[in-house]
């Protein structure tokens, strides 16, 4: 698979900034390979916000982390090209980056910041607020210990932090779980990215927070017209902050498109059976919502053909589970990984 | 902080008063008193002394008093005269007894305990990232076996093979010519031939077991999000580590470091006493044998409030060290 890829490296379009294409990354374990991430290609222009969406264990957060070369030392990156376009203009191919040389380090936190799920373990609990975010500004900038606090200090009012002066100099567990995840965007965005990447960044805040935080990534991206990757499990986050939806089921991403599609006319029976899971205002009450049959297979052994088709309600005998679907482009660059995709009725027909 | 500490210190008196109380008990609870413990001492040595004349010297030591008359005899003595009683055994003053052997405790003890810390923080940091790695399976091996083998039988091998080996006799601080002659640089060239074995016997008994610790803390603190968070940033695979997780991982050190503080006091007994060093060690255990219980109950005494006050110590350290624990 990986031989079609390399010799397929065109120039990305100007726009792009962030493209993967047929990114594989496999762990080693004692039980044998678990192919994390098989083959996953999406793209990211300028200053726009993708939403990827998948169950727990899709590979959504190896593949992000595969961007900022922040895998276990033991993952094996078994197929694929990364390719990041530099504030210089230049192309980066990042995986071919060692993942602890200057190069990674000088993307990691300068040009491509990053936010996790659990904010409140992912500050270092020792120190303050104010040193953590002016050591990352220290590090990439040439800057003196006052400017970086003085630095520190405005990202704090950026990110609407109350007190900012006063949270400077506050260690983490003097935070709620909201203000720490509004201190750790404002370690992210410390030296202006181009890129965000947020692992679920609003999965462990309470609902009124939640809401909140997503303003607030939503006026930071449209004030320092910064890109996006927003890693979540939650389509209403989803319709709520990104611009382009790419939704992943087993290591592989299923369908791409706008959110507007993807809403709208979903054409992979996995997100159409996603969204028919969803719980929605108006619909009438006392109707059971749809589940989708069956369990998410075990990583050891992925299904044979269209990893989905076990549980597809549309699934066709001999052509399902022995080919492996190709994506298949619609005119307005929405893509599915389907056999059937855009021809649901022959395929319920056939059933 | 300083309400906390003072408030700290007044709890420690109660605590100090029945520590000692319960310490003084305890030594006179095995039959017999200092007394027959000497006149079976005599006994074996081939003398004898009469009915009547231990009667007398029960009579003249007071061991005939109330406990209570006894406890509070030597300790108001303590209190208000500064004054820790006289030896029984030794007929001299305790004070003078712990004082000319504390000199030498506290520099064996603070040095192994440096080399303790010296090598095992960076070999357990060094195990932890490299977990499973050739070296951590080799440095596993030695911590295993550092802290398998007792202390006293490490000794007993080392002045083994210096004896055997290098023909030089390494038991007691100094050779006996050397025995109560004036210090100068050819005695203090001696001692040092001597004092490096109960270093490197206390010091890998020690770095065994805290590497071990520095390895399991580490381990734990190295998947912690806030690492990866740290990796994010840009930092390198030194800096991450020798900033971030080794900070946390530290603090349980900290919090026992007070701990050391009884423990330089009283030495490692059994290796003082293989060794045959003039330490403070092998006073307290010939004190418990005798039953001499000014000695011993004085000992005790010091090595409680320096337990009490290590521990004071340590809180306050880790209060500076973590901020989650401090007192707002």
């Amino acid at each position: 698979m990986s031989e079609t890829i390399t010799k397929s490296l065109s120039p990305m379009p100007q726009e792009r900034l962030l493209q993967l294409d047929n990114v594989g990354v496999h762990f080693p374990t004692r039980d044998g390979l678990v192919k994390a991430v098989n083959g996953v290609s999406y793209h990211v222009n300028k200053g726009e916000v993708l939403g990827i969406v998948g169950e727990s264990g899709s590979g959504k957060s190896v593949t992000a982390r595969s961007i900022m070369r922040l895998q276990p030392k033991y993952a094996i990156n078994a197929s694929g090209t990364i390719r990041y376009r530099c504030k210089s203009g230049e192309e980066l191919l990042i995986n071919e980056q060692d993942r602890l040389g200057r190069t990674m380090r000088n993307l990691r936190g300068n040009e491509i910041g990053m936010i996790f799920q659990e904010p409140m373990t992912a500050l270092s609990p020792v120190h303050t607020i104010g040193t953590q975010i002016m050591r990352t500004v220290m590090l990439h900038r040439n800057v003196s210990k006052a400017e970086a606090r003085a630095r520190a200090i405005e990202l704090l009012t950026k990110v609407q932090m109350p007190r900012p002066n006063d949270i400077v100099d506050r260690f983490p567990h003097h935070l709620s779980g909201g203000m720490r995840q509004r201190a750790m965007i404002a370690l992210a965005l410390a030296c202006d990215p181009a890129l965000l990447i947020a692992d679920e960044p609003t999965t462990a805040l309470d609902v009124t927070t939640e809401a909140q935080i997503l303003e607030l990534l939503k006026r930071l991206q449209d004030e320092m017209n910064m890109a996006i990757v927003f890693i979540t499990h939650n389509f209403g986050v989803v319709a709520d902050i990104a611009d382009r939806v790419a939704v992943m089921y087993l290591g592989r991403v299923v369908e791409t498109g706008t959110v507007d599609e993807i809403f709208y006319e979903p054409k992979h029976p996995y997100t159409q059976a996603l969204l028919q899971s969803i719980p929605r205002l108006g619909r009438s009450h006392g109707r059971r919502l749809r589940t989708i049959a069956g369990m998410v297979p075990d990583p050891f052994n992925v299904p044979t053909g269209c990893s989905f088709h076990p549980r597809c309600m549309h699934a066709v005998g001999g052509i399902c589970d022995v080919q492996t679907p190709e994506d298949v482009v619609f005119a307005s660059g929405q893509r599915a990984r389907c056999h059937f995709a855009g021809q649901d009725r022959q395929a319920e027909a056939a059933q | 902080m300083l309400s906390y500490i003072a408030r700290r210190l007044l709890w420690a008196i109660p605590t100090l008063v029945f520590v000692s109380f319960i310490s003084f008990v305890i030594i006179q609870l095995p039959p017999g008193d200092f007394v027959t413990a000497y006149a079976a001492q005599l006994r074996n040595s081939g003398d004898y002394i009469t009915e009547a004349q231990e009667a007398l010297l029960r009579a003249e030591w007071g061991l005939n008093d109330p406990l209570l008359v006894q406890y509070w005899r030597w300790i108001s003595n303590i209190v208000l005269h500064g004054d820790f009683g006289r030896s029984l055994e030794w007929n001299a003053a305790v004070s003078d007894l712990i004082w000319e052997r504390l000199g030498l405790t506290l520099a064996i003890s603070t040095l192994s305990m440096v080399f303790t810390w010296l090598i095992a923080i960076p070999v357990g940091v060094y195990s932890a990232t490299r977990q499973y790695s050739v070296f951590d399976y080799l440095f596993t091996v030695f911590g295993f076996l550092g802290k398998g083998i007792p202390d006293f039988l490490l000794a007993l091998i080392l002045m083994w093979i210096t004896f055997v080996w290098l023909n030089m006799d390494v038991g007691g601080l100094v050779s006996p010519q050397f025995e109560g002659q004036p210090w100068d640089l050819a005695k203090i060239g001696n001692m040092l031939s001597h004092i490096w074995i109960p270093l490197v016997v206390l010091a890998t008994g020690g770095a065994a077991g805290l590497i071990r610790v520095m390895r399991a803390n580490m381990l734990d603190e190295l998947r912690k999000p806030y690492v990866e968070t740290a990796y994010a940033q840009g930092f390198g695979e030194r800096t991450v580590v020798w900033r971030y997780p080794v900070r946390v991982a530290l603090n349980p050190f900290i919090s026992t470091v007070g701990w050391a503080l009884p423990a330089l006091f009283s030495g490692d007994v059994i290796t003082a006493v293989v060794l045959n060093l003039p330490t403070t060690g092998p006073l307290l255990l010939q004190a418990l044998k005798m039953q001499d219980m000014y000695l011993a109950g004085s000992f005790i005494l010091i090595l409680s409030v320096f337990t009490v006050i290590g521990t004071v110590l340590s809180d306050i350290l880790l209060a500076l060290s973590d901020p989650r624990i401090r007192f707002s």
